[in-house]
């Protein structure tokens, strides 16, 4: 896999030029299923840039009031209306295990199993919860008469972008969680040491596979990133 | 440089992931507060971009990697702002039409307050079913 060249790799910017123009592989010292997942990664980008970039355009040429998020998402808690309150949690649990994530990575790459294990477990579970904090706030949105073509508060189009914005996210880390759990399984049987070859590709994985698993997993802490600055606090 | 793996300090790892949390505190304060108008936008769109660099550059190893990898994927970012570009355009003008042949001279509708007396907004709810 460890392509050594002779030539020693030049760094910076003329790295950049002659990886590029090397007529060899671009991303060196990259293994290549961590450059896929980035290449796939970029692509998704693109598709919530749409997606967000669609919201803009449906907001600003509206001439109907946009509903008001912060009283939209707002909570009663004790008989106080606290503003976005389940955003924000749902927000830090997200970072949470952005967190656990980056450090299961560096147990994978010092061999400790069984902590890595756990970090991904971890992991898995926080994204779950997110899950299901999600769902509980579509139900209770849903409750108060939002729809994709109609809402109470304001231009019909504020349901059709909050459903399917944060429905294709909730899929993403639906998506992570169920590869986060298959993960981790893998490596707490030690799959990654004993060479065990993985049930659909047939191919013996690597601790790698956690970086590549992780890099998919703060992507959609990326994201919640930019959704929840321009849908929710716009 | 990068060799088919990253590992770094722990500590590394902590404090960006306590300045994240410090940030999304900062974002949700922006909102709890209630700023508005410039204030608001600019201070969301700040803490937007300081987490959004900091979980690339750290937790998903960006500052680590080669300059090939990292150009390969930051440029074709641009045609994005090319884009929002070319619909801020688009929405701009189609709000002026709409504003000028779909105008029906009636008054605005009035639409609910969200959460405004809830109890009650349930209840008269549950009857019209």
């Amino acid at each position: 896999m460890t392509t050594t060249s002779k030539v020693p790799l030049r760094e910076g910017m003329e790295g950049f030029v002659s990886d590029w123009a090397s007529d060899q592989r671009a991303f060196k010292g990259v293994p290549w299923g961590k450059a896929m997942m980035w290449i796939f990664l970029l692509s998704d980008t693109f598709i919530f840039s749409i997606f967000l970039i669609s919201y803009m355009t449906a907001r600003w040429s509206t001439v109907e009031p946009w509903p008001n998020t912060s009283e939209v998402f707002a909570l009663t808690v004790n008989g106080v209306s606290v503003p976005l309150l389940l955003i924000a949690i749902m927000t830090f649990i997200l970072i949470t295990s952005s967190g656990t994530m980056a450090m299961a990575v560096r147990s994978g790459y010092q061999k400790k199993r069984k902590q890595a294990a756990i970090l991904l477990y971890l992991t898995a579970i926080l994204g779950l919860s997110f899950v299901g904090m999600q769902a509980f706030e579509w139900t209770k949105l849903i409750e108060e008469g939002i729809r994709p073509w109609e809402n109470p508060f304001g231009a019909r189009q504020f349901g059709s972008i909050f459903f399917m914005v944060t429905g294709f996210h909730g899929f993403h880390v639906s998506v992570g969680v169920i590869f986060l759990f298959i993960t981790a399984r893998k490596v707490l049987r030690g799959d990654y040491d004993t060479g065990r070859r993985g049930f659909f590709t047939w191919q013996k994985g690597r601790y790698e596979i956690i970086e590549t698993m992780g890099l998919y997993w703060h992507f959609v802490d990326l994201v919640w990133v930019f959704i929840f600055a321009f849908f929710y606090l716009w | 440089m990068a060799e088919e793996g990253q590992e770094h300090p722990i500590s590394t790892y902590l404090w960006v992931w306590l300045l994240l949390f410090v940030l999304s505190a900062f974002s949700y304060a922006v909102d709890y507060i209630g700023f508005q108008g410039f204030t608001r936008w600019s201070l969301v769109l700040l803490f937007m971009f300081l987490k959004a660099y900091f979980i690339c550059a750290v937790f998903m190893h960006m500052v680590w990697e080669r300059m090939a990898l990292v150009l390969g994927l930051f440029i074709p970012t641009f045609a994005i702002i090319v884009f929002i570009g070319i619909m801020g355009f688009e929405s701009d003008y189609t709000q002026l039409s709409r504003k000028v042949f779909f105008d029906t001279g009636k008054p605005p509708t009035v639409y609910a307050v969200p959460h405004a007396n809830s109890h009650s907004k349930d209840h008269s709810g549950e009857e019209a079913h």
